[in-house]
Parts: structure tokens; C-alpha cells; sequence
């Protein structure tokens, strides 16, 4: 979208682009390149590089190690990362508790969590949703009580991504249980090692294991724990799901899919024709890059509002840009799926083939495992309906 | 990063679309579509639009022009979206104005200009036949070298503006093989005229040795022609989304005024997100003509025209779905010709049609390696 920036943008793309290229260890990059997943310590990795050269949480407040960007700043760099199949930093760290605690944390909780959030030396996880709020989050019923100088945090939270991963989670609990519901809820920091906490795995239809049950069972919580003030957890997490705004599209990663795909649509060719030359296929590519074109001039308008207008409330036209912008995500993956045929059907752990066999095509083992897997992103982060319920009240006024 | 529009645009818009809110609400519409006359516009908005400085709106100043960029002529044409004006300012200005802006001798130049910009000259451009489709280059008219000038022989259809126009450019083949640009006067040839589907003047036009004069050098039209396209591919994009947008507010009043079972139909659920839908298609739309218009500043000339391309296929993508989700949406009133949303889907629909269709530009786009590329 280089016609829309202006020369110092595409300057400080360049720059990006260079960094991530040459600062994240080409080993990692390729492999995500060609469908591998990242581990924890890929995602460390990045992180801490990152951290290293100030670029790990340039939203954050110069003081806590932002950089003083424009929203536009902001997008390139993570276009670019996506771009180069950087392993991004960590967005429960980055994007979501990070800002919490920058923005209503005590100066002592600052210090406390900020650095080595920052820096991934701590790995959140996000005890949000329950299994009787979902889209209804405020319905949550994981209680904190409390009790002399600790909360006794009773419940169970679920979707917990890379819970397995985590050694700390934060999480709303319902404080009051007599106020309205959205007014009875506070945000609380738990470490993962507390006695209480059972992690349970739940297995997906791509046969990995990404998200997890948490159960709390009488978890005893130090109070100095809690962020910001107790029944105000509402407000802090509506300011954490606005700021997923423009982010949760992730312009750069489809792109980053399609080039791959149009890689390998080039190389396979049968009966003399590359799939890249289809018509049929082509189409369906050229149609899926003009929406994602499309739908990045979106991202760009919406984040030129911001820059003249400054930060304010939500944008409701961010909900099109999650709504739209996960469909393509989701297209994308089908893609893949079309390229390889009859090579996308076998369920493999990993590419390798005993001997005397073929060699598999790249994607084989990637390409119906992420579709199947990429169905969440039309169900997370407020699902599409929710989105289209945004847009209904919000913009339309019904 | 710059993607608002300037005040001098936001102004002009404004203008335009006050004159139109006073004289082109849809009953005023309707009266002209349905006049019992041959001409179904307004010559007396017409001299308005001249007035406003609109007719030679992107003309340099010496020929009379107001010597404004294509971002104004987006403004513009997407307020004419909006009010579905039935005056051939496309044929005349957009395509005939623009292409002897850009090909035509200084001698033509200061001749037609002027006369455009002041409304008392229309244009038409001519080049699709009934074997062409919208291919510039697979044609049969010919030109013949005749004299100091040319004579012309040929069919051409479609040709917005040609029901009128004073003056018709059309392409035809050189003995040598180019195509060419040239410039026949309407007495000149045989007309069948007819409006489109949408309201808008045109005609099929005969060729039968008629005297023609080069616009500019014959060898050098195509690339003239191709650029003038990509303007007014462009801005027919901004065009439609005037219209589109009219057409989802249109349909979400609707809603919110249509009464049955007691209560309005905007309060069921799935009404309210189709019409989020029709939203997510419009901002789509949105987005995609300002890559079309910031893309006519773009030097590399394939880079703004596959931008251009593109953003037309969103547009009748999303035109598509917008139009036929509003009539729906709208039940019985949506059929009739009362009422104006039909008339928007109408347009939208020709305009699909317009200069290439989906298809066509999808198959170019993705032949010639699509807008996602590396580096």
C-alpha cells in the first residue's frame, strides 16, 4: 500500500524491514515461512531481541519502553514482522496486560510486572472467558473474596491459549457478587505456580494443543495483586479488547499466506500448467487479493482518523475490519488447502517420509490443521456477530 | 500519510451536492427519466454544472478549464452518485474532454475545450462493437487516409453520450495497423438511440466513410485511451460508491420506518445483519476507490492501472451485493419504479458493465501477477 504512505513511511518500513530481517535468526523465519509452528522458546527469542533494541512494546509509554510512533508507525511495524514471519511478541503480554498495568497500575505494580512483561521473562495467559461467558463475558462467575490481605479466588476459566506455557494469568473475578454485573468485577494478577491452579488441556480440531482449561480452587492471591481498583475490572478490560482494534486484522499475515501460496501454486504444475496459471485458481487469488487490499486501506483510514483525531473511543468501523478481516484470514487458509489436493489430507505430525518415498509438498502438514485451527478467528476477540451487532447499533443505529 | 480529503475538495463536494439536493430530489428524477421529449436530462442543470466550473473541471486553465485534479473529479462524481444525475457528463467530460485534453493537437485543444467547459459542446467517445466487448484493440472499424484528413467505416455500440453529442470520438484501425483515435461530427454518421438500462443517453452509431480528423498522432492513441480509462475507471468507482452508500441508508430507514407484526422490522436480528453486511461491503468499496484515485498519482503506469482494475472489482463486487440485498431488504417497494432504490441498483448494475466487468478484470489482474507481491 505504498501509494497511500508518505516517503518517511516507507522509509521507516524499509527500516523495519531490514530489523527484522537481519536481527531475528533467519532459522526461525524460514521455518514459519514454510508452515512450522513456533515454540515457546521461538517466541522467547523474538521477544527478547526485540526487547533488546526497544521494539517489543512500542505502544506501551515511552517510560515503560514505548516509542513515541504514529499509529501509522505502529501498523508498518507490525506488517513488517508478520511479513518476515517474525514470531510477533507476545500479544497477552504486549497488547493486553501490558497497557492494563501501564495505564491503571500502581507505580509499584508497574515496576513490579512491567519490565518482565516486556521482556517475556514472564508469560501471561488471559483468564477471561468462562464456559457460561462467552460472548456475554460480563456473565462471568469466578469469584475473588477477600480475605485479610489475600483474595480466595474460586472458578474455572476456559479458551486459555498457551495457558501451558504461562507462568502467570490475568483474570476478571467477580469481587461483588451483589453489584450489576459489569460493575462487580476486578482485575487480578495470579501466578500460575499458586497452589489451587489446575491446568486441563483441550485438544482442537487440528489436533494441537493451543488453549487450555483453568480451574482455581481455593488460590490464595496476595491483595497487592489486584490492578487498578477492585469493581473497576470492567472498564480496564473493555480499554484492553479496544485496544485489539486494528491489530486483530492482521493485514500483514494474510498477505504473508497468499505470497506463500502464489510461491507454491507456481511450482505445481500438472499437465504442463502451473496452478498459478489456472484461470479458476487465479481467480479465486485475485479476488482474495483485492479484498485484503481493500481491507488494508481500511486499517489505514482507520489509523489516519486516529492520528488527526488522536486516541479516542473505540472506532465502530474497527468491528468491519475484525468482521471482514478474519474472513480473509479464513480464505486464505482454504487456499493452501486447494493448492495441495489430495497432498493436504494426510493427518502427519511432521513432513518427514520413510525411505524411498516422495518427499512431501510444503504445506502438507500445515495446510488443514491451520484451516480447521483458523476458525477461531471468526469466534474470538468478540465474534463475528457480536461484531455485526456492533455495527448494527453503532453505525446504523438500529 | 495523507487519506482525507483537502477543504478546497470538501468545499466543492459540498457545492455540488447543495445544487443537487435543491433540483435532483427523486420525484425531479423521475420527471425528467419519464419526459415525453427526446432527451431525458437537464440542459438547464446542464449550464449549471458550467456555471460551477464542473465541465472543464480538470481542463488547464488557458482552455478554459479549472485546472483541478482527478481527487476533485472523484469528489464530484461520487456526489453525482448520490443524486443519480442523468446528465452525459461522463461522455462528454470524463471520456471526450479528458481524451482531447490528453491526445488532441493544441489547435483542438483550445477549439473543443472551451466549449466543453462552458456546456455548449457534448462529447461521446465511441470504441466498444458488437463483437469487441471491451477490448480496445479487437475492432473492425477502419480508418482510411482521405485527403488532408481520414474517413471512417464501422460499429460501434454502446456509446454513452452518443444519442447526443455534437461530436463523437471513435477508435479505428490505421492501414498501418494502429489504433487510433479520431473525431467525427454527429451529422456525420447514423444513429439508433436508445436509452441504457439506467436512464443515461446512448446510442449505436454507423460509420459509413464518414470524414473524420486524427485526434493527435494515430500511433499515439492507445496509450492516451488506456490513461483516460484508468481516470474514468476511477472515478466511475467513486461514482458507485455515492451510490451504494445511498442505497444502504436508504434500506436501513426503511427498516426503521416499516411496520409489520406490530413493531418495525429493523428490530429482527437478521435484517440488521444483512444490513452489516451491506456495511462491510461499502467500506470495502470505500477503501478500494481511494486505492483507485490515490493510484492516478502513481508514475508506473501497470502499477496504476492493475490498482485501478482492482478497485473496479470491488466496486461491482460490493454494488452487487449492496443492490440486490437493498431491494430485498426493501420487499415489494424495492420492484418499483416509484421509489429510488431500484433506480441506484440500476446504475450500479450498468456501471458493472462499464469499461470491463469482473471477470475480465479479474482474469487481467491475476494474468499479469496480482496486487500481493514480494518486495
Amino acid at each position: 500500500m505504498d501509494i497511500a504512505l508518505s516517503k518517511e513511511e516507507r522509509a521507516f518500513a524499509e527500516r523495519m524491514r531490514t530489523f527484522f530481517t537481519t536481527e531475528i535468526p533467519a532459522e526461525i523465519r524460514d521455518r514459519l515461512a514454510r508452515g512450522g509452528h513456533a515454540t515457546r522458546e521461538d517466541f522467547l527469542t523474538s521477544q527478547q531481541i526485540m526487547n533488546k533494541h526497544g521494539l517489543a512494546v512500542p505502544h506501551w509509554p515511552t517510560q515503560w519502553g514505548g516509542q513515541d510512533w504514529t499509529p501509522v508507525q505502529r501498523h508498518l511495524y507490525a506488517e513488517e514482522m508478520l511479513l518476515a514471519f517474525v514470531p510477533p511478541p507476545l500479544a497477552f503480554n504486549t497488547q493486553m496486560v501490558g497497557p492494563v498495568i501501564a495505564t491503571f497500575g500502581s507505580e509499584a505494580i508497574k515496576e513490579r510486572f512491567l519490565p518482565k512483561t516486556a521482556s517475556l521473562d514472564i508469560w501471561w495467559c488471559q483468564g477471561f472467558s468462562e464456559p457460561n461467558a462467552g460472548s456475554d463475558l460480563a456473565s462471568l462467575k469466578t469469584t475473588a473474596v477477600r480475605d485479610g490481605d489475600e483474595y480466595i479466588v474460586n472458578g474455572q476459566k476456559t479458551w486459555t491459549t498457551l495457558a501451558q506455557w504461562a507462568n502467570w494469568i490475568f483474570c476478571l473475578v467477580r469481587t461483588d457478587p451483589e453489584a450489576k454485573k459489569q460493575r462487580g468485577i476486578s482485575f487480578l494478577l495470579i501466578d500460575m505456580d499458586t497452589p489451587g491452579i489446575t491446568v486441563r488441556p483441550i485438544q482442537l480440531i487440528d489436533g494441537g494443543h493451543e488453549v487450555n482449561e483453568v480451574f482455581f480452587d481455593n488460590v490464595r492471591v496476595p491483595a497487592d495483586q489486584l490492578v487498578g481498583e477492585e469493581n473497576a475490572g470492567w472498564d480496564y478490560a473493555k480499554f484492553l479488547l479496544g485496544n485489539e482494534r486494528t491489530g486483530v486484522v492482521a493485514v500483514g499475515q494474510t498477505k504473508a499466506r497468499i505470497l506463500r501460496i502464489k510461491r507454491l501454486a507456481a511450482e505445481t504444475v500438472v499437465n504442463g500448467r502451473s496452478l498459478l496459471e489456472d484461470p479458476l485458481f487465479r481467480a479465486k487469488l485475485t479476488r482474495l487479493e483485492v479484498e485484503v487490499t481493500a481491507i488494508e486501506m481500511s486499517v489505514l483510514r482507520v489509523l489516519d482518523a486516529e492520528g488527526r483525531n488522536g486516541p479516542g473511543k473505540p472506532d465502530p468501523v474497527s468491528s468491519v475490519l475484525k468482521l471482514k478481516g478474519s474472513e480473509l484470514q479464513q480464505q486464505a487458509t482454504e487456499l493452501l488447502v486447494d493448492l495441495l489436493g489430495p497432498a493436504a489430507l494426510a493427518y502427519r505430525e511432521d513432513g518427514e517420509v520413510p525411505d524411498g518415498f516422495s518427499a512431501l509438498p510444503e504445506g502438507s502438514v500445515d495446510a488443514l490443521p491451520t484451516f480447521f485451527n483458523w476458525r477461531k478467528a471468526s469466534i474470538y476477540s468478540g465474534s463475528n456477530e457480536v461484531q455485526r451487532t456492533i455495527i448494527a447499533k453503532a453505525i446504523l443505529k438500529f | 500519510m495523507e487519506l482525507d480529503l483537502t477543504d478546497e475538495q470538501r468545499m466543492l463536494g459540498d457545492a455540488v451536492k447543495s445544487l443537487l439536493d435543491k433540483r435532483y430530489d427523486a420525484n425531479a428524477r423521475l420527471a425528467l427519466l419519464e419526459s415525453s421529449g427526446p432527451e431525458h436530462w437537464s440542459r438547464e442543470l446542464w449550464k449549471q454544472y458550467a456555471e460551477l466550473g464542473l465541465l472543464g473541471l480538470t481542463f488547464d486553465e488557458q482552455y478554459g478549464g479549472a485546472g483541478m485534479g482527478v481527487g476533485e473529479l472523484a469528489v464530484v462524481m461520487e456526489a453525482f452518485g448520490r443524486a443519480l444525475i442523468l446528465e452525459p457528463f461522463i461522455a462528454t467530460v470524463v471520456l471526450g474532454g479528458q481524451l482531447i485534453a490528453a491526445a488532441g493537437t493544441p489547435e483542438q485543444k483550445s477549439t473543443l475545450l472551451p466549449a466543453v467547459a462552458e456546456g455548449s459542446t457534448l462529447l461521446a467517445f465511441g470504441y466498444t462493437e458488437p463483437a469487441s466487448r471491451w477490448s480496445l484493440t479487437d475492432i473492425t472499424t477502419t480508418a482510411t487516409p482521405s485527403g488532408d484528413g481520414w474517413t471512417i467505416s464501422g460499429e460501434k455500440i454502446a456509446v454513452l453520450g452518443g444519442d447526443v453529442a455534437d461530436q463523437l470520438l471513435v477508435t479505428a484501425t490505421t492501414p498501418d495497423g494502429a489504433v487510433g483515435l479520431f473525431l467525427v461530427a454527429g451529422a456525420d454518421v447514423v444513429r439508433d438511440t436508445y436509452q441504457l438500462q439506467d436512464g443515461l443517453g446512448a446510442a449505436d452509431v454507423l460509420l459509413s466513410d464518414s470524414p473524420a480528423v486524427a485526434v493527435g498522432s494515430p500511433a499515439d492513441a492507445l496509450a492516451h485511451i488506456e490513461s483516460v480509462l484508468d481516470v474514468a475507471t476511477a472515478v466511475l468507482c467513486s461514482e458507485a460508491v455515492g451510490a451504494m452508500d445511498r442505497m444502504l441508508w436508504l434500506t436501513v430507514d426503511y427498516l426503521k420506518t416499516r411496520v409489520q407484526f406490530g413493531q418495525p422490522i429493523s428490530v429482527f436480528q437478521a435484517l440488521q445483519f444483512r444490513s452489516a453486511d451491506m456495511y462491510v461491503s461499502l467500506e470495502q468499496a470505500r477503501s478500494m476507490a481511494l486505492v483507485a484515485r490515490l493510484s492516478l498519482a502513481d508514475d508506473d503506469v501497470a502499477e496504476r492501472r492493475r490498482a485501478v482494475q482492482a478497485a473496479k472489482i470491488q466496486i461491482d463486487t460490493s454494488s452487487r451485493h449492496i443492490g440486490l440485498e437493498a431491494i430485498q431488504l426493501h420487499g415489494g417497494i424495492g420492484m418499483t419504479m416509484e421509489y429510488p432504490v431500484g433506480h441506484y441498483v440500476k446504475r450500479t448494475t450498468v456501471i458493472a458493465k462499464t469499461f470491463a466487468d469482473t471477470d475480465t478484470l479479474v482474469e487481467i489482474v491475476g494474468a499479469g501477477g496480482g496486487l500481493i507481491t514480494a518486495g
